[in-house]
């Protein structure tokens, strides 16, 4: 990594802890605890079904949890929903990119970037067009401003979704496999513009099954299975010499093929 | 049988300029009763998929209610019906208005359900994680795309409203066929008459569809 190390004992944005979420009989999260300190880029990683985009899916909200702590940023998120106002506070400050882009697709690229900062943030059409055109810019498609995101390739679209969520300047970053639905060709434009947030210093929370990259750009690796966090640690440790067998069984079956 | 009989071209034109009076009766029970309907129908198809049970019920049974009765027997309990209850008249045109209002609004509710229903759920997820409140989520980016998805149902119901206001000739309001039949009353010419009748009535559909087709094809842009 070529970004400084987050200091382990900084304040953290993220907390979460004893975390349980439950659909219906399911037990998708099992006493989930974990902080992310600024700065840190944490790669979560396992199986289909073992819950990792739920978790992520958790810290902005997306999805309701039944017990346990979360807060973000200094705001607290309840159990079952509750503590709207807190919510709408930890959205503001915390960025997502989707698997499946989730573009507007009756907006312009422009539009899809303004929308948010004018309506949330408040900021003049003037200014927040200005910083969608940096953003455009910076993750190379500053051309291709007033299309629409149907005439665009999907690595386009992702960044343009990746800048989308930049643009209210976030202070954390969420991405929920956000390759997963790229054809090959287009997966590394992506993973380029992540790795250049990373190195800028965002503090990241990665859903991904992208384990070259998770290596490459990780702090923090941590490895779900069936709703517990099974193991963590840096990329090395857990890549190279994981400790748990599940980790084992399950990094031989994602890496030898 | 005598099948001698001629149609007659020349009764034919000399009803329209009879016919062409019912237009605007037409024209406002249908266009009035349907742009009220679209307000009830936003309501009640939003209402319909509330979270909450105490406010979907109530759109549930309103739906239920006026899809499942003929809009015939709406505006004669509107027009013969509620006077009794309310003692004093209504007005033809207002209870013409009123039923196509009340009739359509069902349908349209189960149409702004549909629509608002098709939208992916990525993209109230999106609206919400960019921080949008669930408000600014509906408005700027659920409705508008819910509402372009709805437009050919819309026109289909628009038409089948405009049709519908034939069946109020039975509460005497001078729309397009009350104002043939009084026309045949005098002439007799029955055949003539109602054909003319119905090119009316294809006349203003078909301005209708293309209308719609134009909005349609403007709409799909970015889609």
């Amino acid at each position: 990594m070529t970004h400084e190390k987050p200091a382990p004992d900084a304040t953290p944005i993220v907390s979460l802890s004893k975390l349980n979420k439950h659909y219906g009989e399911l037990h998708v999260l099992k006493d989930i605890d974990l902080t992310v300190v600024p700065g840190e880029v944490v790669v979560i990683i396992g199986a289909s079904g073992s819950g990792k985009s739920t978790l992520i899916r958790c810290v902005n909200g997306l999805e309701e949890f039944q017990q346990g702590e979360l807060e973000v940023d200094g705001n607290t998120l309840l159990p079952n929903g509750k503590a709207t106002r807190a919510l709408q506070k930890i959205r503001t400050e915390v960025g997502m990119v989707f698997q499946q882009f989730n573009l507007f697709p009756h907006l312009s690229v422009l539009d899809n970037v303004t929308l948010a900062p004018m309506r949330v943030r408040g900021w003049s059409q003037d200014d927040a067009t200005a910083t969608a055109r940096r953003l455009l810019a910076r993750v190379g498609i500053s051309d291709q401003a007033d299309k629409y995101p149907s005439q665009l390739s999907g690595g386009q679209q992702q960044r343009v979704a990746l800048a989308r969520a930049l643009a209210m300047e976030p202070r954390l970053m969420l991405f929920d496999e956000p390759t997963s639905a790229l054809d090959p060709e287009m997966i590394g434009e992506v993973l380029d513009a992540m790795r250049e947030l990373a190195r800028e210093g965002m503090t990241m929370m990665i859903v991904t099954h992208e384990m070259g990259f998770a290596r490459e750009v990780a702090d923090r690796v941590i490895f779900i299975d069936k709703g517990r966090i099974a193991e963590e640690g840096p990329p090395e440790q857990i890549f190279d010499a994981p400790q748990h067998p599940s980790t084992q069984s399950f990094l031989s079956r994602v890496l030898k093929h | 049988m005598d099948v001698t009989f001629q149609f007659n071209w020349q009764a034919a034109f000399a009803s329209l300029p009879h016919l062409v009076a019912g237009i605007p009766y037409t024209l406002l029970i249908s266009f009035g009763g349907l742009a009220i309907g679209f307000f009830i129908g936003i309501f009640f198809g939003l209402l319909r998929i509330s979270p909450s049970a105490w406010l979907r019920w109530p759109a549930i049974v309103y739906i239920e209610i006026f899809r499942g009765t003929p809009v015939l027997v709406q505006v004669l309990f509107i027009f013969y019906g509620l006077p009794q209850l309310l003692g004093g008249p209504i007005n033809a045109l207002v209870a013409g208005i009123a039923a196509i209002a009340v009739n359509s609004g069902a349908y349209i509710s189960e149409i702004v359900r549909g629509g608002v229903q098709s939208i992916e759920r990525g993209q109230r997820e999106a609206g919400l994680s960019l921080g949008l409140s669930r408000v600014q989520t509906f408005r700027d980016i659920i409705w508008p795309q819910a509402f372009r998805r709805m437009i050919p149902a819309l026109g289909n119901q628009g038409i089948i409203s405009i049709k519908d206001t034939s069946l109020f000739s039975v509460i005497g309001v001078g729309e397009l066929v009350r104002q043939g039949q009084i026309y045949i009353a005098t002439t007799f010419t029955a055949l003539e008459v109602y054909l003319m009748v119905a090119l009316l009535y294809l006349a203003i559909t078909l301005s209708l569809s293309i209308a719609l087709r134009l909005l349609e094809r403007k709409g799909l842009v970015g889609q």
